[in-house]
């Protein structure tokens, strides 16, 4: 079937199965390789999406319920809260193997717009959906809090 | 894409023989994102290439996959050359073992066992020193003047007397072009005078960072060729069943499903793109085979090894006379059980592969180039050296992405096989491939016996069971002699500790259940045995677990040094419990690393422990990035508390419980405790971080529970197990 969705600002004309998780079409359909594949039952966070500014697991929504709603993914991750994160994971070294890193972004980010000073309660109930088997927990901490400063400096 | 892939390897060119050996390695197709300049390209070595950019791009043997080869191994080389270190970049060498062996392994080229640094440390050096020498020879013929009143800094090379200085891009054509010096004759720095090795100021980034941040970092996941096509395999439900037959009439329905085959290992689905390959292959009706399969549970398995254990097995290691020490009254016995493991490294199991009669291109997160390199030869019928490998980053390994029968290259090659030549394919194991497909840690039963008198541990008995992974596989070599696996008891048979009558055996046992190396190896288990059963008999003997430890490792200096330095760090006044909080402690050498670990823990939720804060000392000699130092030990430390609290694999019949994260349970951030970490200073030669960080952490948390009011001595791992508490 055909669908029409709308990633990064762009439309995209995509033609595949309603049920198609939308991580696969992003990444195989329309080459946005930064969202990856962890797990495919929303149980590791590698495949975190926003969906109208919403943090969610494109492993588990299928193409046919994105409809009218703004996809954006780590390609598309921009604003001031986006390159706080990013300069602040930058800076600590978070990433070690990195796989699960566009995940723990993208929730990070989506953390700050909703919280800008985040509690480690925040921290933790924002980011318990983000697995990272090299356990970089300690920085990812660390950065969000380093990018709260960076947005209220 | 009409170029042939051989054509992206690299020709290389041996210069010199001997312990380092240097070829001329012309650019190959990186992974990494940098300048990739085309002209002026200055290659005094296969480990180095400098650009007319002032780029120093280092070519590094290991993976990185996360454990900071690139970062580490190009400081050595930024070292010698008083290299720029905004300037640096790394890239994966590619598959060649007469160039890129482990210096420590033979002629092989491998990621593994904490080396990485280890191996290279000269080597690495020596080849900076070569390209500086080069470099201001240079200068010095441009300039003329004497090469010896040449200085480099950051970079930039000067002439004080004339006033001329320039960067190194200046004078990479001109380097280029001269005779390569001995770089055995090359002299390098004084430890004293290093401004990069041992920097901590924040200055020497990792170069992994910035693509890792922002999705940009190449895995093979992400790879997408025209023509590709993906497969998934359907693998037995039981170890060591085999196709009967298969009926792939629906799966072949699902829109953008290309083919079905039969392979060694199981049914490869191939399809334009993944997810039609994943449904298809749910759409597969297959008979298996399951007459050869293993049939056993784990509990089962448990039980065979709990009677093994009661019996003498292969003698490992002994001195004093533990027979009679342990023939009297007040014999204190404890029997450890520990369960398979997966490594499940994020990346689960994934690769690329091109082919035809000429030659084959694999791009994958490789970890043992030359094993694999061999087996995709022997698979596809082609001599090892057309098969060219193209390592890229990996989303971890833990040991997964090194087997010892290649398993993963052969199914690579086999299903690239199996849909002809001229397919390039993508072969891609989901989460549930990755926790189902064996290659575990193997299951371990300890049977421990100690004697304290009058204050002090007198004798200790510890018989170890479990498979072998190496026995009748290429790795052999690596430890098993006269019916002895030396993987399987390392940590367990030679103690830091000054026991007087001492004893260690083994029994291999033979079990259907593929096993392998997981992050520290023998140490997953031998540690946690050997300093619980320690801690268990040093409170039975009314002393402290620092102090007691202390007085028996008279000879062991740098244990003591470690863990003198944790106890410093964390405070140490006893374990406690103070406020439902109590100490434990551990100190394991693994790898040539010493590591101490205090860990604090309460009792949490559903009376699962509560890890607050986990305090680490290590001592990994020269300290070439303290702060990829400090990240191996915080993510050795958060895997291992992870699997020491949730951490089974377990077997019903033979079939595997566990399927993806949801039940097998993986630590997640508010799960992760506090971490502390101290470097030791240490001039000895330097040794591994990405292991050592590990074994500690297990018997720290054991040891801290069992002195919370109510909770017995852990015997049993995942501590999250009801049988446990």
């Amino acid at each position: 079937m055909a669908f029409t969705i709308k990633v990064n600002g762009t439309a995209k004309n995509v033609e595949a199965d309603g049920d198609t998780p939308l991580l696969w079409i992003l990444r195989d359909d329309l080459g946005l390789t930064g969202t990856k594949f962890g797990c495919g039952v929303a149980q590791c966070g590698a495949c975190t999406v926003f969906i109208d500014g919403k943090p969610l697991r494109s492993c588990s929504m299928p193409l046919s319920a994105v409809g009218n709603r703004e996809v954006t993914t780590i390609e598309g991750n921009s604003g001031r809260e986006a390159e706080a994160i990013h300069k602040a994971w930058v800076g600590r070294d978070v990433p070690q193997c990195g796989y699960c890193q566009s995940g723990q972004v993208m929730s990070a980010t989506a953390l700050l717009r909703r919280i800008p000073h985040p509690t480690d309660r925040d921290i933790d109930l924002a980011m318990a959906g983000n697995i990272c088997r090299c356990a970089t927990y300690v920085r990812i901490r660390a950065a969000i809090k380093d990018a709260a400063e960076m947005l209220s400096a | 894409m009409s170029q042939h892939p051989l054509q992206l390897s690299r020709r290389a060119v041996l210069q010199s023989a001997g312990a380092l050996i240097i070829g001329v390695c012309l650019p190959v197709r990186g992974v990494f994102g940098q300048a990739r300049e085309a002209a002026k390209l200055f290659a005094p070595n296969a480990f180095v290439r400098v650009g007319a950019d002032n780029t120093v791009t280092v070519i590094v043997k290991q993976i990185e996959f996360g454990q900071g080869p690139f970062t580490g191994l190009a400081t050595l080389v930024a070292e010698e050359m008083d290299a720029d270190w905004s300037m640096v970049r790394a890239e994966h060498a590619p598959a060649d073992e007469k160039i890129y062996n482990n210096l420590l392994m033979g002629p092989v080229q491998i990621t593994g066992g904490s080396t990485s640094i280890a191996n290279s440390f000269e080597q690495m050096r020596r080849a900076g020193a070569m390209a500086r020498t080069m470099l201001v020879q240079a200068a010095a013929n441009s300039w003329k003047v004497p090469a010896n009143e040449i200085t480099v800094e950051n970079g930039v090379i000067r002439h004080a007397k004339s006033r001329r200085e320039g960067r190194f891009g200046e004078f990479a054509a001109a380097a280029a072009i001269l005779q390569a010096p001995d770089p055995q004759t090359l002299t390098l720095k004084d430890p004293a005078v290093f401004k990069l090795i041992g920097k901590d100021d924040g200055s020497v980034k990792r170069l992994d960072s910035v693509a890792k941040s922002d999705g940009t970092a190449l895995f093979a996941m992400d790879i997408r060729e025209p023509g590709m096509v993906v497969a998934v395999v359907a693998h037995p439900p039981r170890f060591g069943a085999r196709v009967a037959s298969v009926d792939g009439t629906q799966a072949r329905a699902v829109p953008g499903v290309v083919d079905i085959k039969q392979v060694p290992s199981g049914v490869a689905v191939y399809a334009r793109t993944t997810w039609p390959a994943i449904r298809a292959r749910e759409l597969l009706k297959i008979t298996w085979d399951e007459s050869a399969a293993e049939k056993r549970g784990s509990e089962q398995i448990i039980e065979l090894y709990r009677a093994l254990a009661q019996k003498p097995g292969v003698l490992a290691a002994e001195h004093g006379d533990p027979q009679t020490a342990l023939a009297g009254d007040g014999v204190i016995e404890a029997e450890f059980v520990l369960p398979y493991l997966a490594q499940s490294p994020m990346e689960p199991l994934d690769g690329y592969l091109r082919w035809d009669p000429q030659g084959a291109q694999a791009r994958y997160g490789c970890q043992l180039q030359t094993a694999d390199q061999q087996a995709i030869a022997k698979v596809l019928g082609l001599p090892a050296e057309r098969v060219a490998i193209e390592t890229l980053f990996a989303g971890g390994s833990f040991g997964r992405r090194a087997q010892h029968d290649q398993q993963f290259a052969v199914e690579l090659a086999e299903v690239a096989k199996a849909i002809g030549p001229g397919r390039p394919v993508k072969l891609v194991w989901t989460r549930e491939d990755d926790i189902r497909g064996g290659y575990y840690r193997p299951i371990f039963v300890h049977r421990l016996r100690g004697v304290v008198r009058d204050g002090k541990i007198a004798a200790w008995s510890n018989t170890v069971v479990g498979q072998s992974f190496i026995v009748g596989t290429p790795f052999e070599s690596f430890g098993y002699k006269d019916g002895l696996d030396s993987l399987m008891v390392e940590g367990a048979n030679e103690l830091p500790y000054e026991i007087p009558n001492f004893h260690c055996d083994a029994h291999i046992a033979d079990v259907g259940v593929p096993t392998l190396w997981w992050r520290s190896v023998g140490h997953t288990h031998t540690a946690f045995v050997v300093e619980a059963f320690v801690d268990e008999l040093l409170q039975a003997a009314g002393k402290d677990p620092v102090a007691g430890r202390l007085e028996m490792m008279g000879k062991a200096p740098r244990e003591a040094g470690v863990l003198r330095a944790v106890a410093a760090l964390a405070k140490w006044n006893g374990p406690g419990p103070v406020n439902g909080r109590a100490g434990g402690v551990a100190v394991v050498k693994s790898f040539n690393s010493y590591v101490a670990q205090i860990a604090e823990v309460s009792i949490g939720d559903g009376g699962v422990p509560r890890v607050h804060k986990v305090w680490c000392a290590i001592d990994c000699g020269v300290a070439v990035n303290p702060d990829v130092i400090r990240s191996q030990m915080e993510g050795g430390i958060g895997y291992g508390v992870g699997h020491a609290l949730f951490g089974e694999i377990t077997l019903d019949e033979g079939r595997v419980v566990q399927s993806n994260f949801d039940t097998y349970r993986s630590l997640r951030i508010h799960e992760m405790p506090e971490i502390e970490v101290t470097i030791v200073p240490s001039t000895e030669k330097p040794t591994g971080v990405g292991e050592p960080g590990v074994p500690p952490a297990a018997p720290a948390v054991a040891n801290a529970l069992a002195r919370l009011p109510g909770r017995a001595r852990p015997r049993r791992l995942p501590l999250s197990r009801s049988d446990v508490a």
